[in-house]
């Protein structure tokens, strides 16, 4: 689009709407229109001998949903490649839903209700499979933002890990003047202190062995037996590590509110391809063998 | 005394030094009257050890004393060497109090009531003994000066030094050179950027800034002094600091008594006019000839050449040409009509309005920054939406400006005298309009940077571009086909003012019917609902308020108050509705825009009583983001935090579609109820990072979007001017690997920024370049726009403007 002299015709704002309410709608409308044509068509036909992917309407069916799986992965690619014209991903992802959802009544007319131990059902299972993951996907998409962006704030998670850091630093300090033994529990706070872990740790948000958390506690028990400058230092410690634990909540917080949107992903997209290994087997073996 | 000298000179700074020493080299009667006992006060006078200037570089130094840039003592070292060497004859301690007599035999009578005879005069007493004053409540205590000789002087003191030309950039600079004095010291400057001072003196300045030695106020003034305090006027608010000491180096002006009781007219009554004079230094009384300083020429190697000049004159020389004169002969040579330089100038200055102010002298230099071009009729002189910031000002002919852009033949004309292109000026957009030579014509083109210098510089220049900048923008606002005539009325009653953030320009239940035109900057409409302040409608630059008590009569319905600092043209309310009955067009565009004000109005008091925690969001909702700057962007980012995912897919998009680097920072700013202002640029009406950019590389786009082009120098002045912290200096990455290299067999970093590792394993480039601003462009060029927004998969990321996004529209979505 060559932006001609005097006016240019790029596009500059996006309507305030999000992606499940993209275009009032549209999608959404758009999918409903098929399924009902696909329902209508469905009871309007008289198949011989009984409705299959075999009839002239299992053909059509079976098309339309195979080009829809195809183009809907292709959702992966069109998220990274920022090009230079226009388009929105966001459009993309309310098609991506609505198309998506559609293809429950699309595949399940499209089998007639025919489903068996073979690749093909495979193939039909696999596609729920993505297709629940994806939903959940859109449940998070739809809840989990306000909760995220409540959480942190305006703190950013470079913040956070500046904040657990200088925590650390001040808890270093402060340990000096502490006898061996309590400085083991100090080291224990900051050399074993696993901030988010691994996937499912996170997931689950899992930290009851948190070792700031057990040092906290025995910081707890060493500083009831204490006296003196010792006692004066352990308190010292303790509220510092106090603030390193309601730190490390925060964080952790963020990273299992990032990984619930996160997670139906490591389904969706498995599952994905999956589904077009097994849709490539389903066409070739029944074109092959038909 | 009663022997008459040929020439007697008043004042031995460098203009009189050097016109004595080349009399004494002709072998002339001469004297040289200081009022002090040493030669050159105003160098005497400044700063112990400060490194004195020579420019203009490419001028020729033509004079019997010698000069070079070094230090002051090493200076007057030099001229009292020369002085007596050429054998001047100086009387020191004669302070000249009045002239009399006329030409051949003038009596000069001296303080001490001595008088000297002279056939002619040359006054070379500059302007430094009659410097701008404070005017503000507080002004006339002790700790107010307006003279600093030696900085080492104070010790541990907070100083406030007001003034950006040189004199207190060198005064600031010097107070906080040694840390050890312990001294607080502020720089405040009137105006956004530092036109007036020399080059390396600003890069001084943004030095001493940047390692913490000092800081620096621009568009400040001061409001009230009192012992230890010190009360400014900054864009942000007032501020009150710690102040032991002032320093005011706010210019000077000519001690004009003196010199018109000689008979010397003056070019007008501005305070900062300087004396009317021949091309040969002469006054309006015959005789006197004035140089240096005091004929509007700061710059010492300019007043060593005229001290040299004038005396050749005197002898009766005729064709000595000033030095400049190759130079500017070579820039004028393509004019037709041919023309001596003299002549050129003369033409130039009496024709065109903003050059009035000047003395043929200043014209001089001022023609060395500008061109002068010649067109024929119909020859396009600039075309709409081309780059260029640069003022035009009309010598002869007219042009026509082309301000419908569907129909080229619409025109309207802007006749001999006037300016245009004046836009670029103020906020940087392209040109507006396509502007054609409606006859043939002669137009003087000044750079942006010597328009400001020259709007800095004489009172007079400054007025007349703000009057017809308003003229204009007043008639672009109204449009409905009105005229400058019909304005005539209404302008001169028109008052032009400054408004603090936060400060009303009219108070619901007030009486009143003046119109307010927002210039710059923009309001805020509240009213009082229920007992609270509800946010009724943005106002941005370039729109008016007022105009429903104008209307319909009645006290104003709601308050007005700036956003940010703004300058509004009160419109007086009794001629203004007069052309409205003459103008039935006006009259029903204004009365459309009451009724939909009004609509708005009702709206929010309906909402009030329906569900009134909804109108408090909307009215906090949309006084954060005026905190957050809205208030003077023009497009901005916002992301929606309740559909956020966190996803940073506009970063990446960002990153991958500007060379690899990021100018989005989504997750710093500040949020309010979900709307998350993330670090971003705001694409500000005066942009910050414009008004000092020496290679002149930061412009607007032809949608508004403020970038900095390839000219970028990376001298981090825009970095540091910006308030919102959008700017980074940075060099962008190398290239890296495709999409699908790496979707399919993970070459490279991926999409969005390359982290740290992976950039330093990248083999070096053969030239390394080195680092350059960056920031939002908007995405200039690209057909879909910024990317951000289009790769936002929840639709959480919307750019807005603030007219569209702080309307109704807001209250709407709750």
């Amino acid at each position: 689009m060559a932006a001609a002299r005097g006016k240019t015709q790029r596009r500059r704002t996006a309507t305030h709407e999000s992606f499940l309410r993209h275009g009032r709608f549209l999608f959404l409308r758009a999918a409903l229109i098929l399924c009902a044509a696909a329902i209508t068509a469905y009871i309007l036909q008289k198949p011989i001998p009984r409705p299959s992917g075999g009839t002239a309407l299992g053909y059509v069916l079976g098309t339309i949903g195979a080009l829809l799986i195809v183009w809907l992965a292709l959702l992966g690619i069109r998220k990274r490649a920022i090009t230079a014209g226009h388009y929105s991903l966001k459009a993309w992802v309310s098609a991506h839903v609505y198309l998506g959802l559609s293809l429950i009544v699309v595949a399940t007319l499209h089998t007639g209700f025919q489903f068996g131990w073979n690749v093909h059902t495979l193939a039909y299972g696999l596609m729920l499979l993505v297709i629940v993951s994806g939903a959940i996907g859109v449940w998070a998409y739809a809840t989990l933002p306000r909760t995220l962006s409540d959480n942190r704030g305006e703190t950013t998670r470079k913040q956070m890990l500046a904040q657990i850091a200088s925590l650390d630093e001040q808890i270093l300090e402060a340990a000096q003047p502490l006898s061996r033994q309590n400085a083991d529990i100090v080291r224990l706070s900051l050399e074993e202190t696993d901030l988010g872990g691994g996937f499912w740790r996170r997931l689950l948000a899992r930290y009851g062995d948190c070792a700031n958390g057990q040092a906290l506690s025995k910081i707890g028990g060493a500083l009831r037996g204490a006296s003196g400058p010792e006692a004066v230092a352990l308190a010292k410690v303790e509220d510092l590590m106090q603030r390193k634990a309601e730190a490390l909540a925060l964080a952790r917080r963020q990273m299992h509110i990032t990984a619930m949107l996160e997670a139906w992903l490591f389904v969706h997209v498995p599952a994905t391809f999956a589904l077009l290994a097994a849709l490539t087997a389903h066409i070739v073996s029944v074109f092959l063998y038909w | 005394m009663s022997e008459v000298v040929r020439i007697a000179i008043v004042g031995s700074g460098p203009s009189g030094l050097s016109a004595a020493a080349h009399a004494a080299a002709k072998g002339l009667s001469h004297v040289l009257l200081e009022k002090t006992d040493h030669l050159s006060d105003t160098i005497f006078r400044y700063q112990k050890g400060k490194h004195v200037m020579a420019t203009p570089s490419q001028l020729v130094l033509r004079s019997d004393c010698d000069f070079a840039a070094g230090k002051r003592e090493t200076i007057l070292k030099q001229w009292n060497e020369d002085a007596a060497k050429a054998g001047v004859n100086v009387r020191y301690n004669s302070e000249v109090k009045a002239i009399t007599g006329a030409k051949g035999d003038f009596t000069l009578t001296l303080a001490n009531n001595d008088t000297v005879r002279a056939e002619n005069v040359v006054l070379a007493i500059g302007t430094q003994g009659n410097p701008n004053l404070m005017r503000c409540e507080g002004a006339p205590l002790p700790h107010v000066q307006y003279q600093l000789d030696d900085p080492a002087e104070y010790i541990d003191e907070h100083i406030f030094v007001f003034g950006g030309g040189d004199a207190g950039i060198e005064n600031a600079l010097g107070l906080c050179a040694d840390q050890a004095q312990g001294n607080v010291v502020t720089l405040v400057n009137r105006s956004a950027d530092f036109a007036r001072a020399k080059d390396a003196n600003v890069k001084g300045i943004m030095q001493a800034r940047d390692t913490g030695r000092m800081t620096i106020l621009t568009e400040t003034t001061p409001s009230l002094i009192e012992t230890g305090w010190i009360t400014v006027e900054t864009p942000q608010g007032t501020a009150r600091h710690k102040c032991d000491r002032i320093i005011a180096r706010m210019g000077s002006n000519p001690p004009r008594k003196f010199v018109e009781a000689a008979g010397i007219a003056f070019t007008s009554d501005a305070p900062s006019a300087f004396p009317q004079l021949s091309p040969t230094f002469e006054g309006t009384a015959p005789g006197i000839y004035v140089i240096g300083a005091l004929a509007g020429y700061p710059l010492i190697k300019h007043c060593m050449n005229q001290g040299h000049d004038v005396v050749e004159y005197i002898c009766g020389a005729t064709d000595l040409k000033p030095a400049d004169e190759p130079i500017l002969e070579a820039k004028l040579a393509h004019l037709p009509g041919k023309l001596s330089v003299a002549d050129w100038l003369e033409f130039l200055r009496s024709r065109v309005e903003i050059l009035y102010g000047l003395s043929s002298l200043q014209m001089r230099e001022f023609l060395l920054d500008s061109e002068v071009k010649a067109f024929r009729k119909g020859e396009v002189i600039f075309e709409r939406n081309g780059v260029g910031s640069s003022l035009f000002g009309i010598a002869q002919g007219s042009v026509l400006v082309e301000v419908d852009p569907k129909d080229p033949k619409i025109t309207v004309p802007i006749p001999a005298g006037s300016i245009f292109g004046e836009v670029g000026l103020i906020s940087g957009r392209r040109r507006g309009a396509t502007i054609r030579a409606g006859e043939d014509c002669i137009v003087v083109e000044i750079p942006r940077t010597g328009a400001l210098k020259l709007m800095a510089q004489v009172a007079e220049a400054r007025e007349t571009v703000n009057r017809i900048t308003t003229e204009r923008q007043i008639l672009q606002i109204f449009k409905s086909g009105l005229t400058p005539a019909d304005l005539a009325e209404v302008l001169p009653e028109a008052q032009t003012m400054e408004v603090k953030a936060g400060q009303p320009i009219m108070s619901e239940g007030d009486e009143g019917d003046d119109l307010f035109i927002i210039r710059s900057g923009s309001m805020i409409v509240e009213k009082m609902v229920g007992g609270k302040n509800v946010f009724l409608s943005y106002v941005p630059a370039g729109s008016y308020s007022g105009e429903m008590a104008l209307l319909d009569g009645g006290r104003r319905t709601a308050t007005v108050k700036a956003a940010i600092r703004s300058q509004v043209v009160r419109l007086p309310g009794e001629p203004f509705r007069r052309l409205l009955e003459k103008k039935p067009a006006l009259l029903k565009r204004m009365r459309e825009e009451v009724a939909s004000r009004r609509k708005v109005n009702a709206f929010v008091e309906e909402q009030k009583d329906s569900f009134g925690g909804v109108v408090d969001m909307y009215s906090s909702v949309a006084s954060f983001l005026i905190d957050q700057g809205l208030g003077e962007a023009t497009d901005v980012l916002l992301i929606d935090e309740s559909l956020c995912v966190g996803c940073d897919n506009c970063e990446k998009a960002c990153a991958d579609s500007h060379e690899g680097l990021s100018r989005l920072n989504r997750e710093a700013g500040k949020t309010y109820a979900q709307i998350h202002v993330p670090t971003s640029c705001r694409h500000c009406e005066h942009p910050y990072c414009m008004t000092d950019c020496p290679p002149n590389a930061i412009q607007r786009g032809p949608d508004g979007e403020v970038f900095i082009s390839d000219a970028c120098i990376g001298c981090g002045n825009c970095q540091r001017n910006c308030p919102y912290d959008v700017i980074q200096m940075d060099k962008p990455p190398p290239e890296k690997p495709g999409l699908m290299a790496w979707m399919l067999f993970g070459m490279g970093p991926g999409p969005g920024e390359p982290d740290k590792a992976w950039r330093e394993k990248q083999p070096k480039a053969k030239v390394e370049k080195g680092k350059v601003a960056i920031k939002c462009d908007m995405c200039i060029g690209k057909a879909g726009g910024p990317a951000c927004v289009r790769a936002c998969p929840t639709g959480a990321a919307i750019r807005v403007s603030p007219e569209e996004f702080l309307s109704v529209a807001l209250l709407e979505r709750g």
